[in-house]
């Protein structure tokens, strides 16, 4: 399985939840399969999803899931021990872990060699750590969804893209109605 | 009163609910007293970009961010402050410690010092410079300005505003 099967699959566990969506392809691809005022695309600024999502998840009630790579998470490494000291038992980060930088041509990534993000986020501190195989991915998260627990999901898988359109929305458009939900949601919370 | 207590204050009366900060010595009682302030969640970040994407999650989330940080880690924040903060409509007041001006006593810091405000006016950020320790009084108008117009701006305290460090 690759990062789309992964998503087509998640998509009916996650679609009305507070999406943070990684740059480039994940995004492109969530956009063109299940396409959510719920879903922030990030257009830009690579490594940033998790950051964003914590932010997010700290300040509000609703869950949050940010969808991220591997790639992006040793952009920014540093982000595993902000979200293992700041814990928000509405945040869950799943990382798609194929091993590749994706986006830009499935050039290998650390991931794929030695290292092992899991391991990585655990001595972090992180407490809620799993890694699974691309088929665990819905009963992992459905698992996360139900635990009200902070959970870091390291989702292993194979590299490759699928053909997607660009994203044409403008980005205030994007966080306008995003934003919107977010404030319904908690409204009802 | 400190000129940290004052600007810690000026956060509390304009609302500001989540801070990120990423330490200078300058800063190191502002820092403490967003640490001790109930009214503010403040998580350190390793990183700046990594803080300004914290504040972009809170400002989606309702609340209102900022980020206190040194000058010389403006260059590596270029790309979130334009593809992110800006790109986005995203408001973030930068209190930015403004080492490398008069006053300085480690050579190196002046390196970014002169890069400091052409990097803002590069990325057509609205900047104010405080010098003075009176300069503070204009800190409630500088954070209202800034969620008005949903964009970032950059407060450069120098040296002789934090009288000496």
């Amino acid at each position: 399985m690759i990062r789309s099967d992964i998503l087509k699959e998640l998509i009916p566990v996650i679609s009305r939840e507070l999406i943070v969506c990684n740059i480039g392809l994940p995004s492109q691809e969530l956009h063109m399969m299940d396409d959510q005022p719920s879903n922030f695309y990030m257009l830009g600024t690579m490594g940033l999803a998790s950051s964003i999502g914590l932010g997010l998840a700290l300040s509000q009630k609703a869950k949050v899931i940010s969808i991220d790579g591997d790639g992006s998470i040793l952009t920014n490494l540093g982000t595993l021990p902000t979200i293992a000291n700041n814990t928000a038992d509405n945040f869950i980060l799943f990382i798609v872990d194929n091993g590749s930088y994706g986006s830009t041509g499935d050039q290998p990534t650390y991931t794929g060699k030695k290292t092992s993000l899991a391991a990585v986020a655990r001595a972090c501190g992180c407490d809620n750590v799993i890694e699974c195989q691309a088929e665990e991915a819905v009963d992992v998260m459905k698992d996360a969804l139900a635990s009200d627990k902070m959970t870091i999901i390291v989702c292993k898988c194979e590299s490759g893209n699928i053909p997607v359109p660009v994203i044409e929305y403008d980005a205030p458009v994007i966080k306008y109605r995003f934003m919107e939900v977010v404030r319904a949601k908690n409204h009802t919370l | 009163m400190s000129v940290s207590s004052e600007i810690v204050d000026s956060l509390v009366r304009n609302k500001v609910e989540f801070v990120t900060t990423v330490p200078c010595k300058q800063l190191a009682g502002v820092i403490e007293g967003v640490e001790n302030e109930a009214s503010i969640m403040h998580v350190p970040s390793n990183k700046e970009d990594e803080g300004m994407g914290l504040c972009a999650g809170a400002h989606m989330g309702g609340k209102r961010p900022c980020i206190i940080m040194q000058n010389t880690a403006l260059g590596v924040t270029f790309n979130t402050l334009s593809s992110l903060t800006q790109f986005y409509n995203m408001p973030l007041p930068m209190l930015i410690s403004y080492r490398g001006e008069i006053g300085e006593k480690v050579a190196i810091q002046v390196e970014m010092a002169k890069h400091t405000k052409a990097l803002l006016d590069e990325l057509k950020i609205q900047t104010y410079h405080f010098h003075e320790p009176e300069d503070i009084k204009d800190l409630d108008s500088i954070l209202h300005h800034t969620y008005m117009s949903r964009k970032p701006t950059a407060i450069l305290t120098d040296s002789n505003f934090w009288g000496g460090y």
